[in-house]
């Protein structure tokens, strides 16, 4: 048919995985708590420990675009809590790599 | 008067707010947090505990709870609403409050008695205290340090609403704020436990005179 897009054939399944961490500037108690215990175990010159979360999921969704959209706007009003963490967002077709 | 007492799956300070308030001569009914009405109630206290397990962070489910609409609504209408320990975690991640609770500085659970300096009596928790009173309360919490942006502290500051502070911080809290307010005053969340100071025979009955402003302001 001319001028026909490709067959839609329904949402497509993406693997997500968000890293939460906190925002800059916000003291993280436990990273300083594993920095200071580095050293007694051994490890030295280990610095800039920082401790966060990581979520998975899959989600539907037309194309990866709106794949993200809504995943950034679940971790803007619930996964994360913009006051004190971020997130970085990965976003794949399929499982993730 | 009736004081509605939020109850989460998890919540488990209700039992000590209905006590306390009832004591002081006012009626407590218990709102189930799947319900999105207040069933008249004039106040409302969000207790303590671990609502919805505290899973992902403390509030951060209960805020989605249908009873936080409702909570919201009167909030947003002037009624007065306190949140304790958990729920001013509650209010919080619900935005009904600025900022948020971390992890305690020295990354222990905390269950003390502390004192705590009464900074206004501008709010629906404090009107009955007087400013600079010291209160010994129980705090009771792992995730009680306040943090906030900059300019939040600044609004807060400048606008008389850090309600209570820690004369002796014990959690890390920026400077050293124990309880807050919103900009309309009858928004109040803390960490420590006035429910749990209501008679001398628990240790304290410092927590009087702040259930007490409760209780006026739910009457008038």
């Amino acid at each position: 048919m001319p001028g026909a897009s490709a067959p839609y054939d329904g949402p497509v399944r993406f693997s997500v995985a968000v890293e939460v961490s906190l925002r800059p500037g916000i003291a993280d108690p436990q990273g300083a708590t594993i920095e200071r215990a580095l050293p007694a175990l051994g490890f030295e010159g280990v610095d800039g420990v920082r401790v966060g979360k990581s979520i998975r999921f899959s989600i539907d969704a037309p194309d990866e675009h709106a794949a993200r959209l809504r995943v950034q706007e679940l971790c803007d009003r619930f996964l994360t809590n913009p006051v004190i963490e971020d997130a970085e967002i990965r976003v794949e077709q399929g499982a993730l790599a | 008067m009736t004081i509605g007492v939020v109850l989460f799956p998890g919540s488990n300070c209700e039992r000590d707010a209905i006590e306390a308030v009832t004591a002081l001569g006012g009626e407590a009914d218990v709102l189930w947090h799947g319900e999105d009405s207040l069933r008249g109630a004039d106040a409302v206290i969000v207790p303590g505990g671990f609502a919805h397990g505290d899973y992902l962070r403390p509030g951060a489910i209960a805020r989605f709870s249908p009873v936080m609409g409702a909570v919201a609504k009167f909030a947003a209408d002037g009624g007065p609403v306190v949140g304790i320990c958990n729920g001013f975690q509650v209010l919080t991640e619900a935005g009904l409050l600025p900022g948020a609770l971390q992890k305690n500085r020295g990354l222990k659970f905390l269950c003390t008695t502390v004192q705590l300096r009464v900074e206004t009596a501008h709010s629906v928790l404090t009107s009955e205290a007087t400013v600079g009173e010291i209160l010994r309360i129980p705090i009771n919490h792992f995730e009680g340090n306040y943090t906030c942006s900059a300019e939040t502290l600044a609004e807060l500051r400048g606008d008389d609403r850090v309600v209570l502070r820690y004369v002796d911080n014990p959690n890390g809290s920026v400077d050293d704020i124990a309880g807050i307010c919103n900009a309309g005053r009858n928004v109040v969340g803390l960490m420590p436990h006035p429910e749990r100071a209501g008679n001398a025979l628990l240790g304290s009955e410092d927590g009087v005179p702040l259930l007490r402003s409760l209780l006026v302001a739910a009457g008038a």
